[in-house]
């Protein structure tokens, strides 16, 4: 697959969705391609954080571990997922581990990289800005639903 | 040393100046002739005046030397005509001519050699007393001013030492000749010629004085200058890091600026005096002119005196001028020589037998190492050391306690004997510690403190550098090496250096307990993995580049390597997508688009990767299969592309430099080139540019790169490319490139890559890891571990070790002490570089390797003591306490101080 294709995905994720072709054509070409065989982890909850995948092909779990050792599956993810970007956005472990369930074909884009290109391009910066805000607003959206919910369930069991 | 070069020259080369002073004064009457023969030849063979022709050769030709008639023909007569006779006299100069350069030759050649060998035995002798200065010294005296005094300084000397006793000898001579001469012929006269000399002996050597003051700042300001580089270069570090560029080149500046200012008064004065001497020397003929001639006018003075006067003093100017340049010249040596030499030799300075003599017993040391009353006074007069008096039974481990500044640190280097006490002895094996050479000190006993050094060289030079005292098997010379070694030797004990073979094998195998060189490097590498440097050997020699020819034994084990390596991939398919092996028909895409055309490793420069779009070899094979054409095309969208991704970042972005095809510098050339040409007309460009395009194809990597350039048509086209390359290959191009070969060893590869026989692919998680992991397993099923390690104690460590790391370094040191099995091991803060898992881990090592021998371990923490056979306390210089940790860490309210610190 050539660098095209791999700017076409990536324009596909909202984070990147805005920005201009030739920005995302050096993400890609600086990034590098990796490939993970059936059984091998992206990387594993707790570990900190130095890059996020773009899938480009394949599928993996996302597995959560509690504190009491169990496993639990939360996702399943494949093609056109984009996991990890927390951890180069902001300096936290891995929340969860992700291994691949076939062969997995992946593009790596380093915190470093991607910082680098964001201090390079204000617009990027914006563009990324913007969409962590819709996250955000998704999430507070989400959290006034969740509470409207659980007071309806608090004021049905009183 | 001797206080003055003369009595310095005088005593080690006696013998050369009294044969130079002869030579010259043989030399003289040929001289004479060679001078008055011309004379004789105008009078009497051309004008023939005062002869009659046919004449007898043997009343003839004679030769006056100072007056004197010297038949040159002896009792034999010859007649002959004019013709005959200038031709006869014409021969005689010709041959003189011969006999006088013959002379000089043999003096200057003669004087060269004399000087050189004085200047290697004064270089010899101020290095070999550098090497006997008491550690101490080297706190006041820096290496900036070491160096030049050794080399620069004393090259004068040289010269100077040639003429030293000659040069006066020979042209004082000649003087006193030429006075006594005239004082007989007319002692008026004779006294006129030389009545200006007393104002010139008495007015030069106190201008001189003052040129030599000069003289000797201007050394010392010159060392200061050279100590002030040496400074810069050790601290430049700094300088950046502080931003002191300005503040130090001004300092720099301000030092020019003296030795400008000395240098100036220096030739002001040294031209006075020439100015001087070259003005009273006029006067004489002044004189003569002036007084004489009013003396003849007034009919005092015949005519004829006055003349032979002015003669006179012509002829003594000549030595006149030489003795006064030689004055000058030994005044400048003379200071050359004070101020160096009155450097080397502070005070506590060790006599030459405490390092050069072999000791009739060197057994190993038994019994006790006792001190008394020792005391060291530093050189602010602060007891560092203060009146330790102890007894140590030498089959014990014992761990030196205490804060900083307690005198632990100085009393391990008192006890290695490489500080002396300022008062108190230590005994040692039952005798005198001071008396012992170093014969003993230094094989018996290892001191390793926090700074060891490490010599630039490799590992294995540095781990059995402590083995290296003498040469114990001389190497095998015959035929011309032997005769050049006789003269080796020959050289060196004329200019009193040592006259030991640099390339004997020095090493004492008895001393590491083993019989050979093979043996030894096993020792040597179980030391080192007893302190845990083995597997950072092991990397290195994995790493490490071997010469096949040399170890075909090796060459084949890593050739089997390489088979096991291709196996395990084989065998496993999740282990195949990580190494692209080498096959010279497929097309590697985890290489450069150059490395599979050329499919091998470049030797020397005439392949170099960067440049092999320029090879003129590599442009022909492009043409030959028809890429040119597609190399420019490839090269055309990978300049655009190129310029698409950087364009928009500033040219001194890191991305550039770690991604781009295309340097910052290049980019709006590429930019105005795409501008003005299409992809079409690409042919039509200019050869500059065409070649600009022409490399960048060279360094795609498919697989890597991504931009889908190098298609399968390509491919197969390249490897045309590859077949003609090599069946090509012109001979004069052989050894430039050596071609990958499943069956053969690399020499141009190092062990990893030779084993790999191919790639690591890119894009496969954890590649790097997974076949180093691979290579290790491989390896170790083949029980190649300790010969791969082997590999790694010849790997370079580069000036000062710089190409390891602190820690590294401070295992290397250990490990160098290990090696020679020392009967007592001191260690002073050797293991600070290291994380304390590891010092751990080293210590608990140690204390087993050195149950019932004698170990003397300075610990920065108390608490490390716990394993020891014994802890000294130290506090302020005293010897506090001494016992079992468990006893003192419970009783001792000093210990429980430190221990509660920590």
């Amino acid at each position: 697959m050539s660098l095209n294709e791999e700017v076409e995905l990536l324009r596909s994720i909202p984070l990147f969705a805005n920005i201009e072709p030739s920005k995302l054509k050096l993400l890609a070409f600086t990034s590098e391609r990796l490939a993970f065989q059936e059984g091998q982890s992206l990387f594993h909850q707790g570990d900190m954080g130095d890059a996020a995948y773009l899938v480009v092909d394949g599928t993996a779990d996302v597995v959560i571990e509690g504190p009491d050792g169990g496993k639990l599956t939360v996702a399943q993810i494949g093609r056109n997922a984009f996991v990890g970007e927390i951890a180069i956005l902001c300096d936290v472990p891995r929340t969860a581990t992700i291994t691949a369930t076939t062969n997995l074909d992946t593009l790596r884009i380093s915190k470093e990289l991607f910082f680098r290109l964001v201090n390079e391009f204000p617009t990027m910066a914006v563009e990324i800005m913007r969409e962590l805000a819709r996250r955000q607003e998704q999430s507070n959206l989400q959290l006034t639903e969740a509470n409207r919910r659980l007071r309806e369930l608090e004021s049905a069991g009183a | 040393m001797e206080k003055t070069i003369f009595g310095y020259v005088w005593r080690f080369s006696r013998r050369q100046q009294i044969i130079l002073t002869l030579m010259s004064a043989a030399s003289l009457p040929f001289l004479y002739l060679f001078y008055e023969v011309p004379k004789t030849i105008i009078n009497q063979a051309i004008q023939g005046r005062h002869v009659e022709y046919p004449l007898n050769l043997a009343d003839k030709l004679t030769v006056s030397v100072l007056g004197v008639d010297i038949p040159l023909l002896g009792p034999f007569d010859l007649i002959i005509g004019q013709i005959s006779y200038l031709y006869i006299l014409c021969g005689v100069f010709l041959l003189l001519v011969g006999v006088n350069q013959g002379f000089k030759y043999l003096i200057n050649v003669y004087k060269g050699l004399t000087g050189e060998r004085m200047l290697r035995r004064l270089r010899f002798e101020l290095y070999a007393r550098v090497l006997r200065f008491p550690l101490p010294t080297f706190r006041k005296m820096s290496q900036g001013e070491i160096i030049p005094m050794i080399t620069a300084e004393v090259e004068p000397l040289g010269g100077f030492i040639g003429d030293a006793y000659s040069l006066p000898a020979f042209q004082g001579g000649y003087l006193v000749t030429i006075l006594t001469f005239l004082f007989l012929q007319d002692w008026r006269m004779a006294a006129a010629a030389v009545s200006l000399y007393p104002l010139q002996l008495w007015l030069i050597p106190k201008l001189q004085r003052k040129v030599n003051q000069l003289g000797k700042e201007r050394v010392r300001r010159v060392r200061r200058l050279s100590d002030k580089i040496g400074e810069t270069v050790q601290g430049v570090q700094e300088v950046h890091a502080h931003d002191t560029a300005g503040f130090v080149l001004t300092d720099f500046s301000n030092q020019l600026f003296w030795i400008y200012g000395v240098r100036e008064r220096i030739y002001r004065q040294k031209f006075v005096i020439k100015f001087l001497n070259n003005s009273i020397q006029q006067l004489g003929p002044f004189c003569f002119y002036s007084i004489g001639g009013y003396f003849v006018i007034n009919g005092a003075l015949e005519i004829g005196t006055l003349v032979a006067a002015i003669a006179a003093h012509k002829d003594l100017a000549a030595p006149w001028k030489d003795l006064l340049a030689y004055y000058q010249m030994q005044a400048d040596a003379t200071i050359k020589y004070d101020t160096v030499v009155s450097q080397f030799g502070p005070a506590g300075m060790r006599g030459p037998d405490y390092q050069l003599t072999e000791p009739a017993d060197l057994g190993p040391l038994t019994g006790e190492l006792t001190a008394s009353n020792l005391t060291l006074i530093n050189d602010q007069e602060v007891p560092v050391v203060d009146g330790v008096s102890l007894r140590l039974p030498l089959d014990r481990r014992y761990a030196i306690v205490g804060a900083g500044g307690s005198g632990k640190d100085e009393m391990t280097l008192l006890l290695a004997r490489l500080l002396d006490p300022s008062n108190g002895n230590i005994n040692l094996g039952g005798g005198d510690a001071a008396l012992l050479p170093e014969a003993v000190t230094g094989r018996r006993i290892a001191h390793v403190g926090a700074a060891a050094f490490v010599f630039a060289g490799t590992i294995a030079d540095n781990l059995f550098l402590g083995l290296k005292h003498r040469p114990l098997r001389s190497a095998e010379y015959d035929g011309a090496a032997a005769k050049h070694r006789a003269v080796y030797v020959d050289e060196a004990r004329r200019s009193g250096n040592i006259d030991h073979d640099p390339d004997a094998d020095w090493i004492d195998y008895a001393a590491a307990g083993v019989e050979d060189p093979i043996a030894l490097r096993q020792a040597g590498l179980a030391a080192l993995t007893r302190i845990g440097m083995g597997e950072e050997i092991y990397q290195f020699g994995l790493r490490g580049i071997i010469d096949p020819h040399a170890r075909p034994d090796l060459a084949a084990a890593i050739l089997r390597a390489r088979a096991g390596l291709r196996r395990h991939m084989a065998a496993d398919p999740a282990l195949l997508v990580l190494v692209e092996g080498f096959d010279v028909a497929a097309y590697n895409l985890n290489a450069s688009v150059g490395e599979n055309l050329m499919f091998g490793n470049p030797v020397g420069d005439a392949f170099d990767v960067e440049h092999l779009a320029e090879h003129p070899y590599v442009l022909d094979v492009l043409t030959q299969v028809g890429l040119t054409e597609q190399f420019l095309s490839v090269g055309y969208q990978v300049a655009s592309t190129m310029v698409e991704l950087f364009a928009d970042l500033p040219p001194d972005h890191e991305l550039f430099q770690q991604f781009s095809f295309i340097s910052a510098d290049e980019l709006p050339d590429i930019q105005a080139l795409l501008q003005r040409s299409d992809r079409a007309n690409l042919a039509a460009l200019p050869d500059e540019y065409r070649a600009q395009l022409m490399s960048l194809p060279f360094k795609i990597i498919p697989a890597r790169h991504r931009l889908g350039l190098v298609d399968v048509q390509l491919q197969s086209k390249i490897l045309e490319g590859r077949r003609y390359f090599a069946a090509n290959l012109p001979d004069e191009l052989r050894d430039a490139v050596e071609f990958f070969d499943m069956e053969k060893y690399n020499a141009s590869a190092n062990i990893q890559d030779n084993i790999l026989f191919g790639k690591v692919a890119y894009g496969q998680a954890h590649a790097v890891d997974r076949t180093g992991a691979l290579i290790s397993e491989v390896i170790r099923e083949l029980d190649l571990n300790e010969v791969v390690s082997e590999v790694g104690l010849n790997f370079a460590v580069g000036i000062a070790g710089s190409r390891l790391s602190a820690a590294q370094r401070q295992k290397l040191a250990l490990g160098r002490a290990l090696v020679k099995r020392p009967d007592v091991l001191i260690l002073s803060e050797a293991t600070t570089s290291l994380d304390s898992a590891t010092q751990a881990r080293i210590m608990a090592s140690l204390l087993a390797e050195f149950e019932g021998r004698c170990l003397i371990w300075s610990v920065q923490r108390a608490s490390m003591a716990v394993g020891f056979d014994e802890v000294l306390v130290m506090r302020q210089g005293r010897l506090m306490d001494r016992g079992a940790y468990a006893e003192l860490s419970q009783n001792n309210e000093h210990v429980k101080e430190l221990l509660a610190s920590e």
